[in-house]
């Protein structure tokens, strides 16, 4: 049984793949459709499948139709969007941010990348 | 006890800027850098307790000759409502002075560790989105972005070291190894534990040198330990090379091609940050290309000895004088 978190990624990856919006049961069908090697490919409940969508709904990832009956759901922002949010959460400088996430490297301004580089070249 | 809140208070003083500023210009912590995480941790424990020790026994003074005899005399004032005439405005003044830094501090921590934790849960879940799991690495996760770039996520159980696709390609097989083994450290050494305690210690009191010092030191220390503990695993040359590709590699605001810049100067951190940031991974870089000696069995000794003793000083102060008068 596949936990509500690879569920949701799935869903996820189903919405971001497409333009277009879905409904829960074509979602259900896609899912049903196992794509290459995740944990689906069972047969799904669509409400499972609308509990998943809810919870994406509330995270602010996934925004419904409601102009249509069943409603339609399709991905708020691209892929793409969403990882350069978090990699700017990552990148940016910011006073508290060492405390939240701790970077191999942190930032390197200009004149310390010229300091680092001579040192590598001395060596 | 007057004599013991005027020596808890020079403490204070001593803890809050001479103290700080030294140890924050000396050698010798990127020799021995746990040594010198412990005499920051008792600096900043030993400040705080002395910084309300000092008022809170100088308030105390007319109720009683010790701590626990004047407490039970705060307790009759406050609570039988016995005469209180002995108890000038200042000490008053004193008394609420020293409850309200303690309340401030204690806040302070726990709203930072609540900032903190809604952070790192909105991170990890789109990271859960966006990241696959290593197929080699256990508890690693790889996200795809050109950006060269490491990092990891406390979380107790569900603690994560993140890759991203771009810093894999430019690195060898064992050059990702000395970076994994660096973040797990962190994890395993619990930095995260250190750095909420004196982020939460710079925002109650930003405006004493203590607290701003100390965590500078803290971020460039816990990297130390963490690179400590990577070559121990892999040799030297090969952390260096990691940190030298990751540095250089990921300078500039690459954040993912074209189609996805970020807004103009959101990358141009402020003058002081960047400063502190960098400055680190030059130390860093330094005493990995020229290795010293670490500190002598006698000198370590001699730091943690100072730590100890910082500690013990105000908490005896606070409660010696009911046991030996």
């Amino acid at each position: 049984m596949a936990t509500l978190g690879e569920l949701e990624r799935t869903v996820m990856d189903l919405l971001w793949g497409t333009q277009e919006a879905m409904t829960a049961n074509t979602l259900r069908d896609a899912l049903a459709l196992a794509p290459e090697g995740t944990a689906e490919g069972k047969d799904l409940a669509v409400t499972t499948v609308l509990t998943v969508l809810s919870r994406l709904e509330k995270k602010g990832l996934v925004e419904r139709e409601r102009d249509t009956r069943p409603h339609r759901y399709r991905a708020v922002t691209s892929r793409e969007d969403h990882t350069a949010e978090l990699m700017h959460e990552v990148l940016v400088t910011a006073p508290d941010r060492e405390a939240v996430l701790a970077r191999f490297i942190g930032s390197v301004s200009e004149s310390e990348a010229r300091t680092l580089r001579r040192l590598l070249g001395s060596n | 006890m007057f004599w013991a809140s005027h020596f808890l208070a020079t403490l204070a003083v001593v803890l809050a800027w001479p103290a700080p500023i030294a140890l924050s210009r000396a050698q010798w912590p990127s020799r021995s850098p746990f040594t010198a995480m412990i005499l920051w941790q008792a600096i900043a424990l030993a400040g705080g307790l002395s910084m309300i020790g000092a008022m809170l026994v100088w308030g105390l003074e007319p109720l009683g000759d010790n701590l626990l005899e004047a407490l039970r005399g705060l307790w009759d004032v406050l609570v039988n409502n016995r005469p209180a005439d002995t108890l000038g405005l200042m000490h008053v003044f004193a008394l609420s002075a020293a409850s309200l830094l303690t309340a401030h501090l204690v806040f302070t921590l726990l709203i930072t560790y609540a900032r903190i934790t809604r952070q790192r849960r909105r991170h990890r879940n789109l990271l859960n989105l966006l990241s696959s799991p290593s197929h080699t690495n256990p508890s690693t996760v790889v996200i795809k972005h050109p950006t060269p770039v490491a990092y990891c996520l406390p979380g107790g159980a569900r603690s994560v070291t993140v890759l991203s696709d771009g810093l894999m390609g430019l690195l060898s097989e064992d050059e990702l190894q000395a970076v994994l083994v660096h973040e797990r450290a962190h994890l395993s050494q619990r930095h995260h534990l250190l750095l909420w305690a004196f982020a939460a210690w710079r925002s109650a009191l930003p405006w004493l040198p203590t607290s701003r010092l100390a965590q500078r030191a803290v971020n460039e220390l816990i990297e130390m330990l963490a690179d400590d503990e990577a070559v121990k695993q892999v040799d030297q040359e090969t952390l260096v090379g990691a940190i030298a590709v990751v540095a250089t590699g990921s300078h500039g605001p690459t954040i993912g091609g074209s189609k996805q810049t970020l807004p103009q100067g959101a990358l141009e951190p402020d003058p002081e940050q960047d400063d502190e940031a960098s400055l680190s991974t030059v130390h860093r870089l330094r005493r990995l290309l020229e290795p010293k000696r670490p500190l002598s069995p006698l000198q370590s000794f001699s730091a943690l000895a100072t730590s100890a003793l910082l500690l013990m000083v105000p908490t005896v102060l606070l409660v010696a004088p009911g046991l030996f008068v």
